[in-house]
């Protein structure tokens, strides 16, 4: 089992490079002169050719293509991603906060998300087919099929305004965190609670449950074998939600106004600070190579015979 | 005597009102085996599976499985559970998926028994480990700490003997045990069984479309068609003087097919 961990993520090291690769060449495939965005964020009233020559050697635009990626690599792994063009600030003293806010969230949501998926869908396994299971079923369709932004503002409506029990925004305090949270874990559970069912309902007709029953186990016991081998399914997708929650609360943030990853890109988008663009794209890539990692290895503990496919 | 009388034994699915056995009577006396033979899906697997109460939902079953005089039907599903195992034990067809994948199959060994007698690791390890070794099983604390795909079928069939050797039940009820192996392995399966029953008196309800372990095993034998008993009989009667059409026709296949594999050997 070690010796799966060590070379599975020695595997994970070159993928990290040829994202890195991609992520820096496409945003030097903008047709925008980063010497222009960064003179025009500074207010430069009347940009002439010697500026943006003058602006490309501060900022070392005018080396070779090879070079400014190396440079950029080794910075990036002392965690320098370059300054803001618009703020002048270091690029990390922006997305570092920024990151852990949305981290925050994320962690919040995902152990929601886990959780409440593995309940409902062992709830419905074993009651499926019948009312627990329809009715679960039913509901988690309407909430899931609502957009996010609606079942968020209905839920400030409700529980902010009208009985004025919970902030509408900010992330001061534990209570902060109900809201977003709720709505992130309603959109997802949803979905995800179906994968532990299905999986669940096929594990059921399998021969080992047959004979752990006939040899008179427990009942307890032979569920306990059967969201073994079910969750080995979950794992990888939760271990995917993950950074897909990481990269999509943009929404969420907006409505709640959580200082987090989301609003940051947004507006360096628009702005076109590209260090920042830069970093966002580096860092959730690389949370879902990490991630995807992370849930390989859970399953390579879970199920002995993928230990030996690498 | 008899230690098992099934009585009107009916199943069937309760969503679509399908019988699927129609009207079943049956007795094992103790100490023999009772052969079931027939087609797949004849309904010899789901009436392996009755008299456990091992049925799943939409299937349901009425009438009277009489174990030692007890109704095992009216029997509470806690009550039912410890005969499991310990009264009735069964062995499936397929070892290599009747384990759990993700455990070593020394887990199931040491639940099973610890359900049953209460014993801790070291209790099961000398007890399987005895069993294990008296079917032919090397290294069995080796064995123990594998998981199934890293046996074979014909090892992990001899380990449920071996498990049932332990459990010592009053019926050992076989769902095609030989089915899914190969045909050497075959004959070491169907030798600890002719074993087991020599040393250890259980009646076993062998259940196989392998008519020549049935003919190696049962004194008596059921031949099922479409969900019913058509012809039953001691072993001799029906392998060599049955009057009925079915059981003629699946001996004589039986027949053609070791007369070709007999000639054909010859000529080699």
């Amino acid at each position: 089992m070690g010796s799966y961990i060590i070379k599975r993520l020695i595997s994970a090291i070159p993928l990290l490079f040829i994202i890195s690769l991609i992520t820096f060449g496409l945003i030097n495939l903008s047709p925008m002169d980063p010497a222009k965005v960064v003179l025009e964020a500074q207010g430069v009233p009347k940009i002439t050719e010697e500026l943006i020559a003058q602006t490309k050697a501060d900022l070392g635009m005018d080396k070779p293509f090879i070079i400014r990626y190396f440079d950029w690599v080794v910075a990036c792994l002392h965690l320098d991603f370059g300054t803001s063009y618009v703020t002048g600030k270091p690029v990390w003293s922006l997305i570092g906060p920024a990151f852990l806010n949305t981290l925050k969230l994320t962690t919040v949501s995902s152990a929601a998300i886990i959780v409440l998926s593995i309940l409902l869908g062992v709830a419905c396994a074993l009651t499926a087919g019948r009312l627990i299971d329809k009715s679960v079923r039913g509901l988690s369709f309407f909430l899931t099929a609502m957009p996010s932004y609606w079942l968020a503002s209905l839920l400030i409506w409700y529980f902010s305004v009208h009985l004025d029990l919970l902030p509408t925004s900010g992330m001061a305090s534990v209570e902060h965190y109900i809201l977003p949270v709720t709505v992130i874990t309603v959109s997802y559970v949803g979905i995800y609670f179906r994968f532990v069912r299905s999986s669940m309902l096929s594990n059921l007709n399998e021969d080992y449950v047959l004979y752990g029953r006939a040899c008179g186990l427990s009942e307890w016991k032979v569920t306990m074998h059967i969201l073994r081998n079910s969750l080995q399914v979950a794992v990888s997708i939760f271990c995917m939600a993950i950074p897909i929650i990481l990269g999509s609360t943009v929404v969420i943030e907006n409505v709640f106004a959580w200082p987090g990853l989301g609003s940051l890109s947004v507006r360096s988008i628009l702005n076109r600070d590209f260090p920042i663009i830069q970093a966002y794209v580096l860092i959730l890539a690389a949370a879902f190579v990490l991630f995807n990692t992370i849930s390989d290895i859970i399953n390579a503990a879970m199920n002995p015979k993928l230990r030996n496919g690498l | 005597m008899n230690i098992l009388e099934v009585k009107n034994l009916k199943i069937w699915d309760s969503q679509t009102g399908k019988g699927i056995i129609t009207n079943s009577s049956f007795q094992l006396k103790q100490g023999s085996c009772l052969g079931i033979v027939g087609e797949s899906g004849s309904g010899k697997s789901v009436t392996c599976r009755s008299i456990m109460r091992l049925n799943k939902p939409p299937l349901r079953q009425s009438g009277n499985i009489l174990f030692k005089g007890e109704d095992l039907n009216t029997l509470s599903e806690k009550d039912m559970r410890r005969r499991r195992g310990k009264n009735l034990c069964m062995i499936m067809q397929s070892g290599m998926s009747a384990f759990d994948p993700s455990n070593v199959i020394g887990v199931h060994l040491h639940e099973t028994l610890s359900e049953h007698f209460g014993w801790n690791k070291a209790q099961v390890a000398e007890k399987m480990g005895h069993a294990m070794r008296s079917v032919m099983l090397e290294n069995p604390l080796e064995m123990m700490n594998k998981y199934p795909h890293q046996l074979s079928g014909g090892m992990l069939q001899r380990t449920m003997i071996a498990l049932s050797i332990v459990l010592e039940p009053d019926i050992i009820i076989a769902d095609e045990p030989t089915t899914a192996l190969d045909a050497i392995s075959q004959f070491e399966v169907v030798d600890q069984f002719v074993k087991l029953r020599k040393q250890m008196g259980s009646s076993i309800i062998f259940v196989s479309h392998d008519l020549g372990a049935v003919k190696k095993m049962a004194d008596e034998v059921l031949v099922m068609k479409d969900g019913e008993i058509v012809d039953r009989g001691d072993i001799q009667s029906i392998f060599s003087e049955s009057q009925h059409e079915f059981t003629k026709y699946i001996v004589s296949a039986r027949m053609a097919l070791s007369g070709n594999f007999n000639n054909l050997m010859r000529s080699v």
